[in-house]
């Protein structure tokens, strides 16, 4: 059995991701902080509220800081604003990113609409963890406003086109990230939970 | 390949079944919320909208429950709206497992609601619902258009189409973007249970008047009706109940055809 954590910053929709993840066959605790020790095998931020919130929930609910936490071991899966806030800065808001992965937060192009709202196609780049029997061209649900942009394009394992190329899969060290919801995604969705489940396995 | 146009099946609750109604009266009773949602989903519906219009906020508590058992059967997104007026109403349906809240009488009586929960959730999660009727009393501060020699304004109406506003579709439709909407559903009054199509003129102005997607709805009675509002409006979703509660049509099958006359669908 998977014991994972989902992080809460109190703001939206947690329900569907800690379903997901317990149709998938873990078990799932709800964490407002980091202060007490570590004992999941892997941990999620949810993409659900605003940059500015989120990130201050992370940081001045805890004593412990979230890479003290994680260290470079525990698989960490960000969806949506929660791969955004793995990155230096974000344009949504003024706080400083998590960081552990070098890079900004842009807005999405004003010439296309925003929030890029529903299914597109994800075209992979290159082989990850987090595609592995994923096929090129699957439909995965996207909401957002704001798009990462690493100084490192090795990072991304996968794109979207909307105006620009979003970086919708992301992959570094222990850190995964995805631009789209999978867990609202389908069944296309339900394999990537697997294959996170499956890292935090090992 | 971009962006898809969305299939968004509508399943209007009351006291804890799906009903439907015409011009947003006489109810029919068209099944089990729950089995509706499993089922659209697996047929390839891209989200779903409840809305809740049950008569009193007595009985309309039982919505949290619905919120509970539809996040747990499906996993495509959904809006669930319906007598939703303050910040707590909605945090009551977004931590229950909705994805969006949507928001109608409760934005005209206090519009600040909508930055509220933008702040607190973010954009994405606010849909602000519009009913819309065709006034053909002319009022000079108006947005006016003609269609067949006659000139009207589209208004704002709330209470589930009871009561007149006075307010200006276009205008609010901005204003709401302003206030912090992330997507707009926008249901013709005059279109709504007819079945002979959506209110192109409607849906083309309003997707036009803000940059925020636009989901069309009222008077879908076949897929040539989503083809067309499509095809002749820059909408971005199209929402529909009775061709999918009354089988005329499966999701799929609406989908294919829509692929068919080059629509971008998901399949």
């Amino acid at each position: 059995m998977v014991h994972l954590a989902i992080f809460d910053y109190g703001a939206g929709n947690i329900f569907s991701l800690k379903n997901s993840l317990e149709k998938t066959g873990a078990t799932v605790d709800v964490i407002t902080n980091f202060d007490k020790p570590n004992i999941y095998s892997g941990l999620l931020l949810p993409g659900v509220g605003n940059f500015d919130p989120a990130i201050k929930s992370i940081r001045k609910s805890s004593k412990t800081d979230f890479n003290d936490y994680v260290k470079d071991t525990t698989p960490v899966l960000g969806i949506c604003l929660g791969m955004e806030m793995f990155f230096e800065k974000s344009e949504e808001g003024n706080e400083k990113g998590l960081g552990v992965i070098n890079g900004d937060v842009i807005i999405l192009p004003s010439s296309m609409k925003v929030p890029h709202m529903g299914w597109n196609n994800l075209e992979i780049k290159k082989s990850g963890t987090i595609l592995e029997g994923v096929n090129d061209s699957a439909w995965v649900y996207f909401v957002h406003s704001y798009s990462v942009k690493p100084t490192n394009n090795d990072v991304i394992t996968a794109e979207s086109d909307y105006g620009i190329k979003v970086p919708a899969v992301v992959e570094q060290g222990n850190f995964f990230g995805t631009q789209f919801h999978p867990e609202k995604s389908g069944k296309v969705g339900q394999i990537m939970i697997q294959n996170f489940l499956d890292v935090c396995k090992k | 390949m971009t962006l898809t146009k969305r299939i968004i099946p509508c399943l209007d609750v009351k006291n804890g079944r799906v009903v439907k109604g015409l011009h947003f009266e006489s109810i029919k009773d068209a099944g089990d919320p729950v089995e509706l949602a499993e089922k659209y989903s697996n047929e390839g519906a891209d989200e779903l909208v409840f809305l809740d219009i049950t008569a009193s906020d007595e009985q309309r508590k039982t919505i949290k429950d619905l919120v509970r058992k539809v996040a747990t059967v499906i996993d495509i997104p959904f809006t669930v709206g319906g007598g939703v007026k303050s910040l707590e109403d909605a945090r009551n349906i977004l931590l229950n497992g909705a994805d969006k809240v949507g928001i109608n009488t409760g934005a005209i009586k206090n519009p600040q609601v909508i930055t509220e929960l933008m702040e607190l959730f973010g954009r994405q999660c606010v849909v602000v619902a519009i009913d819309a009727k065709r006034n053909f009393d002319i009022q000079k501060d108006k947005n006016i258009f003609s269609e067949n020699g006659k000139q009207f304004w589209f208004e704002v109406f709330i209470y589930g189409g009871k009561e007149a506003t006075g307010i200006d579709v276009i205008e609010w439709a901005k204003k709401a973007e302003k206030l912090g909407a992330g997507e707009i559903l926008l249901t013709s009054i005059d279109k709504d249970g007819t079945k002979d199509g959506y209110d192109i003129l409607l849906n083309r102005e309003i997707a036009n008047s803000v940059s925020i997607p636009v989901i069309a709805s009222g008077g879908c009675g076949k897929p040539d009706d989503m083809v067309d509002v499509f095809k002749k409006s820059n909408v971005d979703a199209a929402l529909a109940a009775s061709i999918f509660h009354y089988q005329t049509h499966g999701v799929n099958g609406v989908k294919m055809y829509l692929k068919d006359k080059q629509i971008p669908v998901r399949l």
